[in-house]
């Protein structure tokens, strides 16, 4: 597995200089922090991935499709179950309203009815909260429902946009830049045809800096999404 | 590398769809749509309206299309909902047609009818097992099921135990491509194997190996060899096996 962590740090170096080229213009502020991943690094779940962003880290096990409890049963397709892990002490609100965007994002993409009567659960520990958490928790649940082979219709990818006082972007703000922020949004794309799944913000933005960031995120996207095949090519590269 | 990274833009950016005959043995990411040999010959949407009339004219060359695990039918194209390697079957007769499929290197078993499985009893209830087999839910088997068995002469199967395959031995649990990979008609592992020491070995599709040598020893060290060989390249594969057929 040192050679997939390798390859994926070798990854990072080329979408933050591709990043950082395109981004020229907006100055350093606009590019991602590095990204790294690594995939089927557990055992026991069935499928599973870290993801790394700059110094946010969190860790996805999916578990299905597997046996569900006749309570939460649905005839037709499969239950999605996202559950959030602080890093410290017991999930709180905010875990669960992060639980609930992850799993509408989830819905969104995954072919649950090719399974029905059946459980997939995704469980995400946050190993390090260094800024953007739901955007890395997003990236680390679609790496670890890819490897779990979970039937999807596209890949999906969480961005988040920083708005400062001043009117300029931050794409994949650290907890700092968040802090500092009058805005803080947060994307989930699609691969396909890079629309919109999921959005949840914080703070006061007009309507064209929404849509200045979306087009932001759609941009960042493709970066990300060129990440996820390089990683994924890495992993099938021995078979 | 740089090739790939290339045509990876290029899909990006388009959102073209690539000939399936292009990524054969490539990696496929879900989400993709793919061109049947049929589809690449029509030339815009003008054309499409002729194709059903060819159909009933029966003048259709070409075989049929199926599509098997990770793929999907998505109007007239392929959806590729798996990540793995495109894979490709020629149907027996005709040209064009034949089998599409994924393969993935997925842990969870979906039973599928007609596969050979490794199940492991986990109750017994009148006349039914239940038998894990791997997939979201138990499977029932019926003591008249076993061979030999009679409603006089009921097979000795225990509730969590093995009592058909065999009495001792190792049960292990890999991941569903390797199996498929050790079970292809072209794979040398399994004759490798055979040459180390004699075995009795029992593969499961739902990703389960039943291996039994002479002693726990050698037991372990083929079920060690047989988990490795999944990240194994051909060459080091061989490698490994000349070594050990020296000690």
């Amino acid at each position: 597995m040192e050679g997939a962590m390798e390859g994926a740090m070798l990854a990072d170096a080329k979408i933050r200089t591709e990043s950082g080229t395109e981004s020229g213009p907006r100055g350093s502020g606009c590019s991602l922090r590095h990204f790294a991943c690594e995939q089927n690094l557990l055992s026991r779940p069935d499928g599973s991935a870290s993801f790394l962003q700059g110094d946010t880290s969190v860790l996805a096990g999916v578990y299905g499709p597997a046996e569900v409890k006749v309570s939460k049963e649905i005839f037709n397709k499969a239950t999605l179950e996202v559950i959030l892990r602080p890093k410290i002490g017991l999930p709180g609100v905010a875990e669960k309203s992060r639980e609930r965007l992850i799993r509408n994002t989830c819905e969104a993409v995954v072919l649950g009815t090719l399974h029905p009567r059946t459980s997939i659960t995704v469980v995400l520990q946050v190993v390090s909260n260094a800024g953007s958490l739901l955007a890395c928790c997003l990236n680390a649940s679609c790496m670890a429902l890819v490897d779990a082979g979970v039937p999807m219709r596209a890949l999906f990818c969480g961005v988040t946009c920083a708005l400062n006082s001043d009117g300029t972007l931050v794409l994949d703000p650290t907890a700092k830049q968040e802090k500092e922020a009058r805005a803080v949004l947060t994307f989930a794309l699609d691969s396909v045809e890079r629309k919109l799944l999921m959005s949840t913000t914080k703070g006061l933005y007009s309507d064209a800096e929404l849509q200045q960031c979306l087009a932001a995120a759609q941009a960042a996207s493709q970066h990300v999404f060129r990440f996820y095949r390089e990683s994924l090519q890495r992993r099938y590269s021995k078979s | 590398m740089a090739e790939a990274v290339s045509v990876v833009a290029e899909s990006l950016a388009g959102d073209r769809a690539r000939a399936a005959r292009n990524v054969l043995d490539q990696v496929v990411l879900p989400g993709e749509e793919l061109l049947l040999p049929e589809q690449e010959d029509a030339e815009g949407p003008g054309s499409a309206g002729e194709r059903p009339l060819r159909l009933n004219a029966g003048t259709r060359s070409r075989g049929r299309v199926v599509c098997g695990p990770g793929l999907r039918r998505y109007g007239d194209r392929l959806l590729v909902t798996k990540c793995g390697r495109l894979r490709h079957k020629e149907p027996g007769g005709g040209s064009g047609g034949g089998v599409y499929w994924v393969d993935s290197q997925q842990k969870r078993y979906v039973p599928v009818k007609g596969d050979h499985v490794i199940g492991i009893v986990t109750a017994k209830s009148g006349d039914i097992f239940k038998v894990d087999v791997g997939g979201s839910e138990p499977a029932s088997l019926s003591y008249l099921a076993f061979e030999g068995a009679t409603k006089r002469n009921r097979p000795n199967v225990q509730a969590s135990g093995m009592g058909v395959i065999g009495q001792d031995g190792l049960l292990f649990k890999v991941t569903l491509g390797l199996i498929r990979k050790l079970l292809a008609p072209d794979c040398e592992i399994l004759q490798e194997v055979g040459k180390l020491y004699p075995l009795e070995i029992v593969f499961g599709m739902n990703g389960r190996i039943w291996v039994k040598a002479k002693t726990i020893q050698q037991t372990l060290i083929l079920a060690n060899i047989l988990e490795a060989c999944e990240h194994m390249t051909a060459d080091q594969r061989k490698q490994i096996f000349s070594r050990l057929a020296e000690c």
